[in-house]
């Protein structure tokens, strides 16, 4: 089956990070392909680079970039939503004026057409939130 | 392209003190370009996001409610509002933006956009859309 994923909340703060993780992981080791992971509201702090979290625990950001490059996912987080907070590739650092991009390997960074799309063209579409 | 799939977009929540009204909002403007089945949902608290008179000035956030009239221009015209949500919040259809759309194969005659349904028949819309995100 054709599947996509809709991510709502940001890391640790909220446990819907690491079960869309479990989820997807699982749903491609069995074969399942994914068409799209899709970063909303504040689950597009899910796409920085520069999280430091403590060694002894699970590092959410780099898990997710570890199994875009394992199976060539698509992580996308939506722009309006990583404007207004603060997470930027190098295009959106340079057009918005800042000093710095933050956005971690695996991820880029589209509208939310991207996730109208993915609806349309996954078998389903599964959302994790609050 | 696959066919024209249902999307249903579940608003749950107060239009302020969190972001998911504003942002649940952007997608349905967005999603309104794709030429797809859409239609809107309120229920719980947010049916408060649809209430006439929302004055924002003293919480310093935007009141962004005068661009769900606007949704009938994109051709979203399908909202269901759920009863009792309305009657737990002392609520009623008056209390409501009056949310209109033009329907072009009736002359472009002006015509409600929001249906006031039970628990039971949202429970049936849910189950027949393609796409529910929830909001």
């Amino acid at each position: 089956m054709k599947f996509s994923v809709m991510i709502s909340e940001g890391p640790y703060t909220h446990q819907a990070s690491d079960t869309a993780y479990n989820f997807t992981k699982a749903a491609l080791e069995d074969g399942h392909e994914c068409f799209r992971v899709f970063f909303y509201h504040d689950g597009v702090n899910n796409g920085t680079r520069l999280a430091s979290p403590p060694q002894d625990d699970r590092n959410i950001v780099n898990r997710w970039s570890e199994l875009a490059k394992e199976y060539k996912l698509d992580l996308v987080l939506c722009v309006a939503a990583a404007q207004r907070r603060g997470i930027a590739d190098a295009d959106e650092a340079k057009r918005n004026g800042k000093d710095a991009d933050n956005i971690a390997p695996g991820f880029r960074i589209s509208g939310l057409g991207q996730l109208i799309e993915a609806g349309i063209r996954s078998d389903r579409l599964i959302t994790f939130g609050d | 392209m696959p066919e024209t799939k249902k999307f249903l977009y579940v608003n749950r929540k107060a239009p302020y003190g969190t972001i998911y009204a504003l942002e649940a909002l952007e997608v349905v403007l967005i999603g309104a370009a794709f030429e797809q089945d859409v239609s809107l949902a309120f229920l719980d608290d947010g049916v408060y996001q649809l209430t006439k008179g929302q004055d924002t000035k003293a919480v310093g956030m935007k009141n962004f409610s005068p661009t769900y009239k606007a949704l009938g221009d994109y051709d979203v015209n399908k909202i269901y509002v759920e009863q009792e949500s309305l009657d737990a919040r002392g609520l009623s259809l008056d209390d409501l933006l009056p949310l209109t759309w033009e329907d072009e194969d009736d002359d472009w005659a002006e015509k409600d956009s929001i249906k006031v349904i039970s628990a039971t028949e949202m429970a049936q819309i849910m189950e027949q859309s393609d796409i529910v995100l929830s909001f």
